[in-house]
């Protein structure tokens, strides 16, 4: 072992290092997927950066520095930051529920000076922090005991009861699916996998009963019979598939976009993004995008594949999975194949706080990458 | 399953493990979105496109010019004015749409119903649709409008085409009038020829009466189009393309409005109708029934005040005397029992027949006009004199069943075909019809009475025209009033000959002769006194009431003397000029016959009128005759 593989094991390597670590095709990958947003959000506005395109651009490159800051701390603090961001993730729910008691209807931001903060974007990744940091310190096989296995159990749960009763079901489900995920991969049992999904089957009658509320209930029933009321709540559905289907096979051109020119297309730069793209750009342009996405996510099963560290797989896969279900989500609800949920397009639907998250997760995953070598006890509580 | 946790394992294996199974799942997940891509935009990509086409485009029908309606010479009768309107659109205005209507009101005239209704529209609209304010404004008004343009955002001068009756009631009646489409216009539209586009265009007019009606398919052309795009709130955008449609075609009638004018003027202040038509190719130079009505009025609108000025007046404006007034035609009809006569052999033209005023038949008498009597008449007196015992003696030797078939044969008791819509048919009794209506065998004295027009016998003015017009060319002549269509010629069948023996059409004519131009005749005094141009006529008078025996005894009251609904009508018929007739003519003033003859002297200046002008000379102005010229 030469002294700089010492010194990688160690983590202790220079920054300009660091930064050579990078993955840079990964960033390039990711530059180039935000590149196809300005262009839409370009078009979405008539063939104008303002409001939306310039905006987004500034974005992202706070947002490219906060990938490159965060891929550079080393995996053992982002360690030990766990449970502390948690605590101040769920903290800020608590903040934010209350407010929303007290003040007018539903409350998802908080005030923080100039910043608008929403913390469940901030809780996608604090849980993932968390439970990375739980998973790694439990031995083979022992997340199938039911009181290993309660604890984070109680981590998924109440952030996400919190974030339903916002109410957001989308970033709820975002949470419940991505914790459920990563206890998947830690080793759960096919017992309790099995056992769960009966429990599913179980529960939705009755959360459909008590938990949704009324213009939930409304948005599944829109979709599942969206002729009912095609002017009405079915007019989102009905005209995003109006504008995905009128793209054919190489789509309307880039700016000719009727659906979304004519205002057809309703939240345009945000939940229905894709749409646009659909339309201007055809089964072709749109594969093009999914590839790109696709191409994402398998360097993020890479980079959790070849770290050394539980904790580090975990994080990377918590990360690429979360990115996943954002895109599954997203497409399936402008297909119309699920209810609208309100979950936006990872890098392209126009956003400040979905951005931000989205690039510190992909921060935490170059950090994985750049910190593949380390080597965690199960036992550490990671560094400061 | 459980086997396989129990046996201790790396976690990094059981990761590894598992995240290929999640990427296996995420596969999936990718695959079930490419699969669902390619249904919406390469299965269904075409429904879907049509469907955005939808969405964003707006077909917007647009009104063709309706064609105009011209006289023989030319002059248009019917055409489109230039509309000036006031739009106003709410968006654009500033401080509101009340607040403008304040404005515009100190501009122009802006009366509490146009601003009611421009508010409800305004209520009831998007605020970017326009909204007519007012129309068929002054060119004052509109220049004065446009000059204070620019203190008056949101409003906008719009000028559009609206249908103009230059003669207004002059030839009403022909014309008809246009007014906005009815529910039962479009459901037979669907029934005939299919669903016309052009009803659906707003504010759109149609034809409702008169030659306007009759040919509305041809004036009114094919609606246009124009394609907008839109956005989903409605918004135009801007025009894809735009179909003007097919213009209307141009009616030419064969009327001559010069002589239209001239009846009408003379006979506006009574409840009367005039026909003038050519002998032989049948055209009519002018069709009047009077008093009439302004068709631009139905166009812009009937106020309940002058709905009801039309309906209640015995004169009855609103109905075209000349096609749906059937009236006995009197002595005129004397002219169809002598022809009639002299066809059945049962007379000839020397036949003496004596007047002494009155002729019995079973316990009936039947009186002369002339009491006393004229002593003995022959075909050519009996006319002159309109002998009412001549008369009731030819009938009596001919009976009802020749009397009835000659009238057919002149063009009595059905209907002419003209092209205007609402003829009647008049009417000539029979012995099967006498019998199947009253139960009741045809009496001898009903021959008598129907031998000089009175009785069941009814006719038209324009019926009577024809009359004349048979006897003066000999030839089964029929009336029309439209020449050609656009560039296309109506063309018609040559008349054949009426079948009477020359010999009877010259006795018969020779009596009309004698009427006006002997001294004594009944239309003598009022006579064309040019002989190239004289007329040969027959007068007749219908009564209205009945005359009892008790004031035959004490002398017949004078028609001057009695109240205007009892006295009786006064017709002519005639012909000119004599020797080669050109024009006939008919009048009938309703409770008109005085002793000054008006309906004479109408039927005089009329035919000289129509003779004079023919002698200047003025070219047809047909543009299709034109053309065949320079053939």
């Amino acid at each position: 072992m030469n002294v700089r593989a010492y010194y990688a094991a160690q983590g202790m390597v220079p920054l300009g290092q660091k930064l050579g670590e990078i993955k840079w095709s990964l960033a390039i990958l990711i530059a180039l997927i935000a590149c196809a947003g300005f262009a839409v959000l370009y078009s979405a506005a008539g063939g104008s950066l303002s409001p939306w395109a310039e905006r987004q651009m500034f974005r992202f490159m706070i947002g490219f520095f906060i990938l490159v800051g965060v891929a550079c701390v080393d995996l053992r603090v982002w360690m030990a930051l766990a449970y502390p961001a948690y605590g101040f993730s769920l903290l800020l729910l608590v903040a934010v529920e209350i407010a929303g008691r007290v003040g007018l209807g539903a409350q998802r931001w908080i005030e923080l000076g100039p910043l608008q903060l929403q913390p469940s974007e901030l809780m996608k990744i604090a849980l993932v922090l968390a439970l990375s940091r739980y998973l790694h310190g439990l031995a083979p096989g022992e997340v199938s005991r039911p009181f290993r296995l309660i604890v984070p159990l109680i981590m998924i749960a109440v952030p996400a009861v919190l974030v339903l009763m916002q109410p957001n079901l989308g970033t709820a489900t975002l949470l419940a699916v991505g914790g459920a995920l990563l206890l998947f991969l830690a080793g759960l049992s096919w017992y309790w996998i099995a056992s769960t999904v009966a429990a599913i089957a179980v529960a939705v009658p009755s959360a459909w009963e008590f938990l949704l509320h009324d213009y939930q209930k409304q948005r599944v029933l829109t979709f599942l019979h969206p002729d009912s009321d095609a002017l009405g709540a079915g007019w989102n559905i009905t005209q995003a598939k109006i504008a995905l289907g009128s793209g054919g096979l190489f789509g309307k051109g880039f700016l000719m976009g009727t659906q979304s020119r004519l205002n057809f297309l309703p939240e345009k730069e945000t939940d229905f993004v894709l749409p646009i793209i659909g339309e201007e750009f055809g089964f072709f342009g749109t594969m093009l995008l999914f590839l790109l996405f696709a191409a994402v996510i398998w360097y993020g099963i890479q980079i959790a594949m070849t770290a050394r560290s539980q904790f580090g797989r975990l994080l990377a896969m918590g990360v690429t999975v979360n990115f996943f279900l954002y895109i599954m989500i997203n497409a399936l609800m402008v297909m119309g194949l699920i209810p609208v949920v309100g979950i936006p397009m990872p890098l392209i639907s126009y956003g400040g706080t979905a951005m931000m998250t989205v690039m510190f997760g992909f921060g935490l995953l170059m950090s994985v990458h750049v910190h593949r070598h380390i080597t965690v006890p199960r036992h550490s509580s990671g560094m400061i | 399953m459980s086997s396989l946790d129990k046996k201790p394992k790396s976690r990094h294996a059981t990761f590894s493990r598992r995240t290929l199974l999640l990427s296996g799942g995420m596969t999936a997940v990718f695959g079930v979105l490419s699969g669902r891509l390619y249904q919406l935009q390469i299965e269904n990509g075409d429904l879907y496109l049509n469907r955005a086409e939808d969405n964003r485009i707006n077909q917007r029908l647009l009104a063709p010019r309706r064609g105009r309606i011209l006289d023989r010479f030319g002059v248009a009768l019917a055409s489109n004015r230039r509309n000036y309107r006031v739009l106003l659109v709410p968006e654009r205005t500033r401080g509101g749409v009340v607040a403008t209507l304040d404005a515009l009101a100190k501009v122009i005239p802006i009366n509490e119903r146009l601003r009611a209704k421009a508010l409800k529209d305004a209520a009831t609209n998007k605020s970017f649709v326009p909204l007519v304010v007012a129309e068929n404004l002054s060119w004052d008004d509109f220049a004065r409008l446009n000059l204070d343009l620019p203190y008056l955002p949101g409003i906008q001068p719009d000028v559009g085409d609206t249908r103009d009756y230059p003669y207004t009631e002059e030839l009403s009646h022909v014309l008809g009038y246009v007014a906005p489409v009815a529910v039962e216009d479009k459901s037979s539209a669907q029934d005939s020829a299919g669903e016309d586009q052009l009803l659906e265009v707003p504010g759109v007019r149609i034809g409702k009466r008169g030659i306007e009606k009759t040919y509305d398919i041809a004036i009114r052309g094919g609606a246009g189009a124009s394609r907008v795009e839109v956005n989903a709130y409605g918004r135009v955008i801007r025009e894809l393309d735009r179909n003007g449609g097919k213009p209307g075609r141009d009616v030419h009638l064969t009327i001559d409005r010069e002589l239209q004018s001239l009846i009408y003027e003379r006979l506006k202040d009574d409840s009367a109708s005039c026909a003038v038509m050519d002998v032989e190719s049948g055209d009519v130079l002018a069709l009047v029934s009077t008093p009439g009505f302004d068709p631009n009025a139905f166009n812009v609108g009937l106020s309940p005040d002058q709905w009801n000025d039309l309906t209640l007046s015995d004169h009855k404006p609103l109905i075209n005397k000349a096609l749906s007034g059937a009236y006995p035609p009197g002595s005129t009809f004397k002219t169809v029992t002598a022809l009639a006569a002299l066809d059945a052999g049962v007379i000839t033209p020397d036949t003496i027949l004596h007047c002494s005023g009155v002729v019995s038949l079973g316990s009936h008498d039947f009186h002369c006009w002339k009491t006393g009597g004229h002593g003995a008449m022959n075909l050519r007196l009996g006319i002159k004199n309109s002998c009412d015992c001549y008369f009731y003696q030819v009938a009596m030797k001919l009976g009802i069943d020749g009397l009835q078939a000659a009238a057919r044969r002149l063009g009595l008791g059905q209907a002419t075909g003209i092209e205007i819509p609402g003829e009647r048919s008049g009417f000539i009794p029979d012995r099967y019809w006498k019998q199947a209506t009253f139960k009741e065998p045809w009496q001898p004295g009903e021959t008598l009475v129907a031998g000089i027009g009175q009785g069941y016998i009814l006719a038209t003015p324009l019926q009577l025209c024809v009359l004349a017009a048979r006897i003066a060319s000999g030839m089964q002549v029929n009336p029309r009033i439209v020449h050609s269509l656009g560039t296309q010629k109506l063309e018609r069948a040559a008349p054949e000959a009426i079948g009477f023996s020359p010999e009877a059409l010259a006795a018969v004519r020779e009596g009309l002769k004698a009427a006006t131009t002997e001294p004594g005749g009944t239309g003598y005094p009022w006579r064309i006194t040019d002989g190239q141009m004289a007329m040969a006529g027959k007068t007749g008078t219908a009564q209205v009431r009945v005359i009892t025996k008790e004031e035959r005894l004490h002398g017949v009251r004078s028609n001057e003397s009695l109240p205007w609904t009892l006295r009786d009508h006064a017709l002519f018929i005639a012909y000119a000029p004599i020797d080669k007739p050109r024009y006939a003519c008919s009048v009938i003033i309703e409770h008109g016959a005085v002793n000054a003859h008006p309906q004479v002297q109408v039927a005089r200046d009329a035919l000289l009128l129509a003779q004079q002008r023919d002698i200047l000379g003025r070219p047809s102005a047909y543009p299709v005759d034109s053309a065949d010229a320079a053939l």
